[in-house]
């Protein structure tokens, strides 16, 4: 943990197991729909009862594809979106109600890689400065010391000689250097916790593999936890503790990797590992068996359980109807769907 | 050139002039397409695909600084026939082309139906009726729903859209049809299901195809060969099944170690360094600096060399030199 940060903590307003970093309760985050922008005509409800604790040191995936709602849960956690109902917890103190120094104090816990690398640097920027102005509005005032801790996050991405690097402007990197250099910005602070939203989705196979391996160094090595946003089931592996995966706004399945790989539960789930390709010749000569349609609108999302209409295990007049709670069919393996109502313990058979 | 032969590829080559010298994009390239077979140009973002594809259905840019070879389709040379004569000959009427990010291409003032109508008009002459026919079948084809036809494309998902642009190129029938990253824009299930839609029309057409992907798990989903492509330089050609169990060249081992696995306990690895410039390539071999099993003579360019009928641009290949060194794809 840094000791020269200006910011202090604040003291705890909630008491809570000293093991749990992060605490989403009862999370919705929905977003107005607006006509010529000002008549109300709905809600966007892009994150919808979401709850989950993350360790210290622990690191969680979130999967699932576009418009699920992924971003809008982790920009909730950096204080990028208001939510709507429910809280976010960060040791013990509930994060919606800091103010001023608290709240500096928070954002510098909290490391943040966002979608997009591209867009993620300010062009005009060379690096040294993309790097020194977290320190600065951090109150680190001591120029030395700025510059010590810029070159040490530098090396600690592999971005060396550090002196080739300083002055270059973002254009002047590759895709997976200018990632780098996010990354470096997102630990300068040492922060506790690193949200990752898809890291790496944008870039080559062969530096995708780089960057996840750096990430992987970097929660090793500072005890990080991590929260891992993908669309890409086979990287989940990375990270491999606690997987979510998420659809149109909620968590319907979480789990481990073993779970996950060996005994997926919710026939999302299941459409997402089958949908996920090896490279094998024999691909070409089948069709993939995957449920029709797409994610449906979170404006008026199905009622019941908002896969039903993509699910070859529907029950008509239960899941058409009824919200599935969360069920635990095998202990730490939560699912929301109503095959689990009844103690059954894996996937239906075809 | 065999019968079954629909596309030949020669010594193609494509150079773009810039300020800082030349861009060597497709260098002397060579490979062939089998009527109703689907090959697969794989490689790194940056080392020619697009390029390669524009290449072959002529859509150049104005600072061409050398544009050769020869490129067959069925028998004959394309290469020599004016623009005018390509255009209504080739382009659309053997060959088209859903070209990189064509769902966001798509024409926003135009419904999705006028759309896939247009190239019908133009190259089959058909009338507007006609062809709005023809779209409505594309449609059915692609698996879009019927009351789309008349949809604007801001109306659409992504992947509705990227099957109008799928559509449009269908619906002149060509024999050919050069998909650029077709689904790398897309969710899994989407992808999954625009590959189904592929797949069906490959065999109940007899369209062959080329598809160009930086994706390789999702490639095999449709290849029947993969090139793959370095630097500007095809570096392997092989069929599917031989690639994905045992691919030859030692960028294309590299390449297939670094993709993440679901199953299995292969931690992916990565290539160290970087691909060379466009600009000055080295005139060694172009893949020197990164190879775990560059030895002495890969000082100078490869030729290509023939592994059990398999064309691949490494000296390791060199008969007295493979007979030397077995090369070692667990590394
Ligand atoms: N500021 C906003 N105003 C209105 N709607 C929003 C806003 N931000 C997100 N949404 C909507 O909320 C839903 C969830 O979006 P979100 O960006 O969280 O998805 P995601 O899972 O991150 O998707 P992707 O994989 O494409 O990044 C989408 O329907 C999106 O259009
Ligand atoms: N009109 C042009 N003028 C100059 N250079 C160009 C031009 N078009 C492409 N290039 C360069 O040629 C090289 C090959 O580009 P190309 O777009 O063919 O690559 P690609 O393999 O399709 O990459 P990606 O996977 O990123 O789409 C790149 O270095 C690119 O910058
Ligand atoms: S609750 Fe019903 S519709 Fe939803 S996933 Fe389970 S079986 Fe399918
Ligand atoms: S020619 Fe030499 S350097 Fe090039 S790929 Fe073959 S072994 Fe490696
Ligand atoms: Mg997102
Ligand atoms: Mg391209």
């Amino acid at each position: 943990m840094s000791t020269d940060l200006q910011t202090p903590a604040p003291a705890a307003t909630q008491s809570q197991n000293d093991d749990i970093l992060l605490s989403v309760k009862d999370l919705h985050v929905w977003f107005e729909l607006k006509k010529w922008g000002f008549s109300h005509v709905g809600w966007v409800r892009a994150v919808d009862n979401v709850n989950f604790d993350l360790k210290r040191s622990e690191a969680i995936a979130i999967v699932g594809e576009s418009g699920c709602g992924k971003s809008s849960l982790m920009k909730t956690l950096l204080l990028l979106n208001r939510p709507r109902e429910g809280q976010v917890i960060f040791e013990g103190k509930d994060i919606s109600r800091l103010k001023g120094k608290e709240l500096k104090w928070y954002r510098s816990q909290v490391g943040y890689v966002q979608q997009d690398p591209y867009g993620a640097l300010p062009p005009f920027m060379p690096v040294h400065r993309i790097l020194d102005e977290p320190l600065v509005i951090n109150g680190v005032k001591d120029k030395r010391e700025r510059q010590r801790r810029i070159r040490t996050a530098l090396e600690e991405v592999a971005l060396t000689p550090v002196e080739d690097v300083l002055n270059k402007y973002p254009h002047m990197l590759s895709g997976g250097q200018q990632q780098r250099v996010v990354i470096a910005r997102a630990m300068i602070l040492e922060p506790k916790l690193l949200v990752a939203d898809e890291p790496v989705s944008m870039l080559d196979a062969s530096v995708r593999v780089e960057i996840l391996r750096l990430l992987r160094k970097l929660q090793e090595e500072h005890n990080l936890s991590v929260m891992y946003i993908t669309h890409d089931l086979s990287t989940v592996r990375f990270f491999s503790e606690r997987i979510f995966v998420m659809y149109a706004g909620k968590l319907v399945e979480q789990t481990h990797i073993e779970g996950l790989l060996d005994n997926p539960l919710h026939p999302y789930t299941v459409a997402l590992l089958t949908g996920t390709s090896e490279p094998d010749a024999a691909n070409a000569r089948k069709l993939k068996e995957v449920p029709p349609g797409e994610p449906p609108s979170l404006v008026n999302p199905p009622a019941g359980c908002r896969f039903h209409p993509r699910c070859a295990h529907a029950i008509a007049g239960v899941c058409d109807v009824d919200e599935p709670p969360d069920f635990e069919p095998v202990p730490g393996h939560v699912v929301k769907c109503w095959l689990y109502k009844e103690g059954r313990t894996s996937y239906p058979e075809a | 050139m065999t019968d079954n032969t629909l596309l030949k590829v020669e010594d193609l080559t494509l150079y773009f002039k810039t300020r800082r010298g030349d861009v060597q994009a497709v260098d002397h390239v060579d490979f062939e397409l089998p009527k109703n077979k689907a090959v697969v140009i794989l490689g790194e973002s940056g080392c020619g695909k697009t390029s390669m594809a524009k290449a072959i259905l002529r859509l150049l840019p104005r600072n061409v600084s050398q544009y050769s070879g020869k490129i067959f389709i069925e028998d004959q040379d394309v290469m020599p026939l004016s623009d005018e004569e390509y255009r209504r000959q080739v382009r659309w009427v053997k060959i088209s082309m859903v070209p990189q990010a064509a769902m966001n291409a798509l024409n926003p003032v135009l419904r999705a139906g006028d759309q896939v109508a247009e190239p019908a008009m133009v190259h089959l002459g058909v009338d507007k009726a006609e062809a709005l026919e023809l779209a409505r079948e594309m449609f059915q084809r692609v698996g879009v729903p019927e009351d789309f036809l008349t949809r604007y494309p801001f109306e659409l998902s992504g992947g509705m859209r990227q099957r109008v642009a799928i559509a449009t190129a269908l619906i002149t029938h060509p024999q050919l049809i050069v998909l650029d990253e077709p689904t790398s824009a897309l969710d899994l299930l989407t992808q999954a299901n625009i590959m189904n839609v592929l797949k069906t029309i490959k065999w109940e057409t007899g369209t062959s195809y080329i598809l160009i992907t930086h994706d390789i798990a999702t490639s095999s989903e449709l290849a029947d060969k993969v090139a793959v492509m370095y630097a500007g330089q095809i570096v392997e050609v092989n069929d599917a099944d031989r690639f994905f169990a045992e691919p030859l060249h030692p960028y294309s081992q590299k390449l297939m170690a670094s993709v993440p696995r679901l199953h299995g306990h292969d931690e992916p690895d990565f290539i160290p360094g970087r691909p060379p410039s466009l600009l000055n390539p080295p005139t060694s071999c172009r893949f020197i600096d990164r190879c775990h099993l560059r030895f002495d003579k890969c000082s100078a360019d490869p030729p290509t060399f023939f592994a059990d009928g398999h064309p691949v641009k490494c000296w390791l290949y060199e008969k007295e030199a493979s007979d030397a060194i077995i090369p070692d794809s667990s590394k």
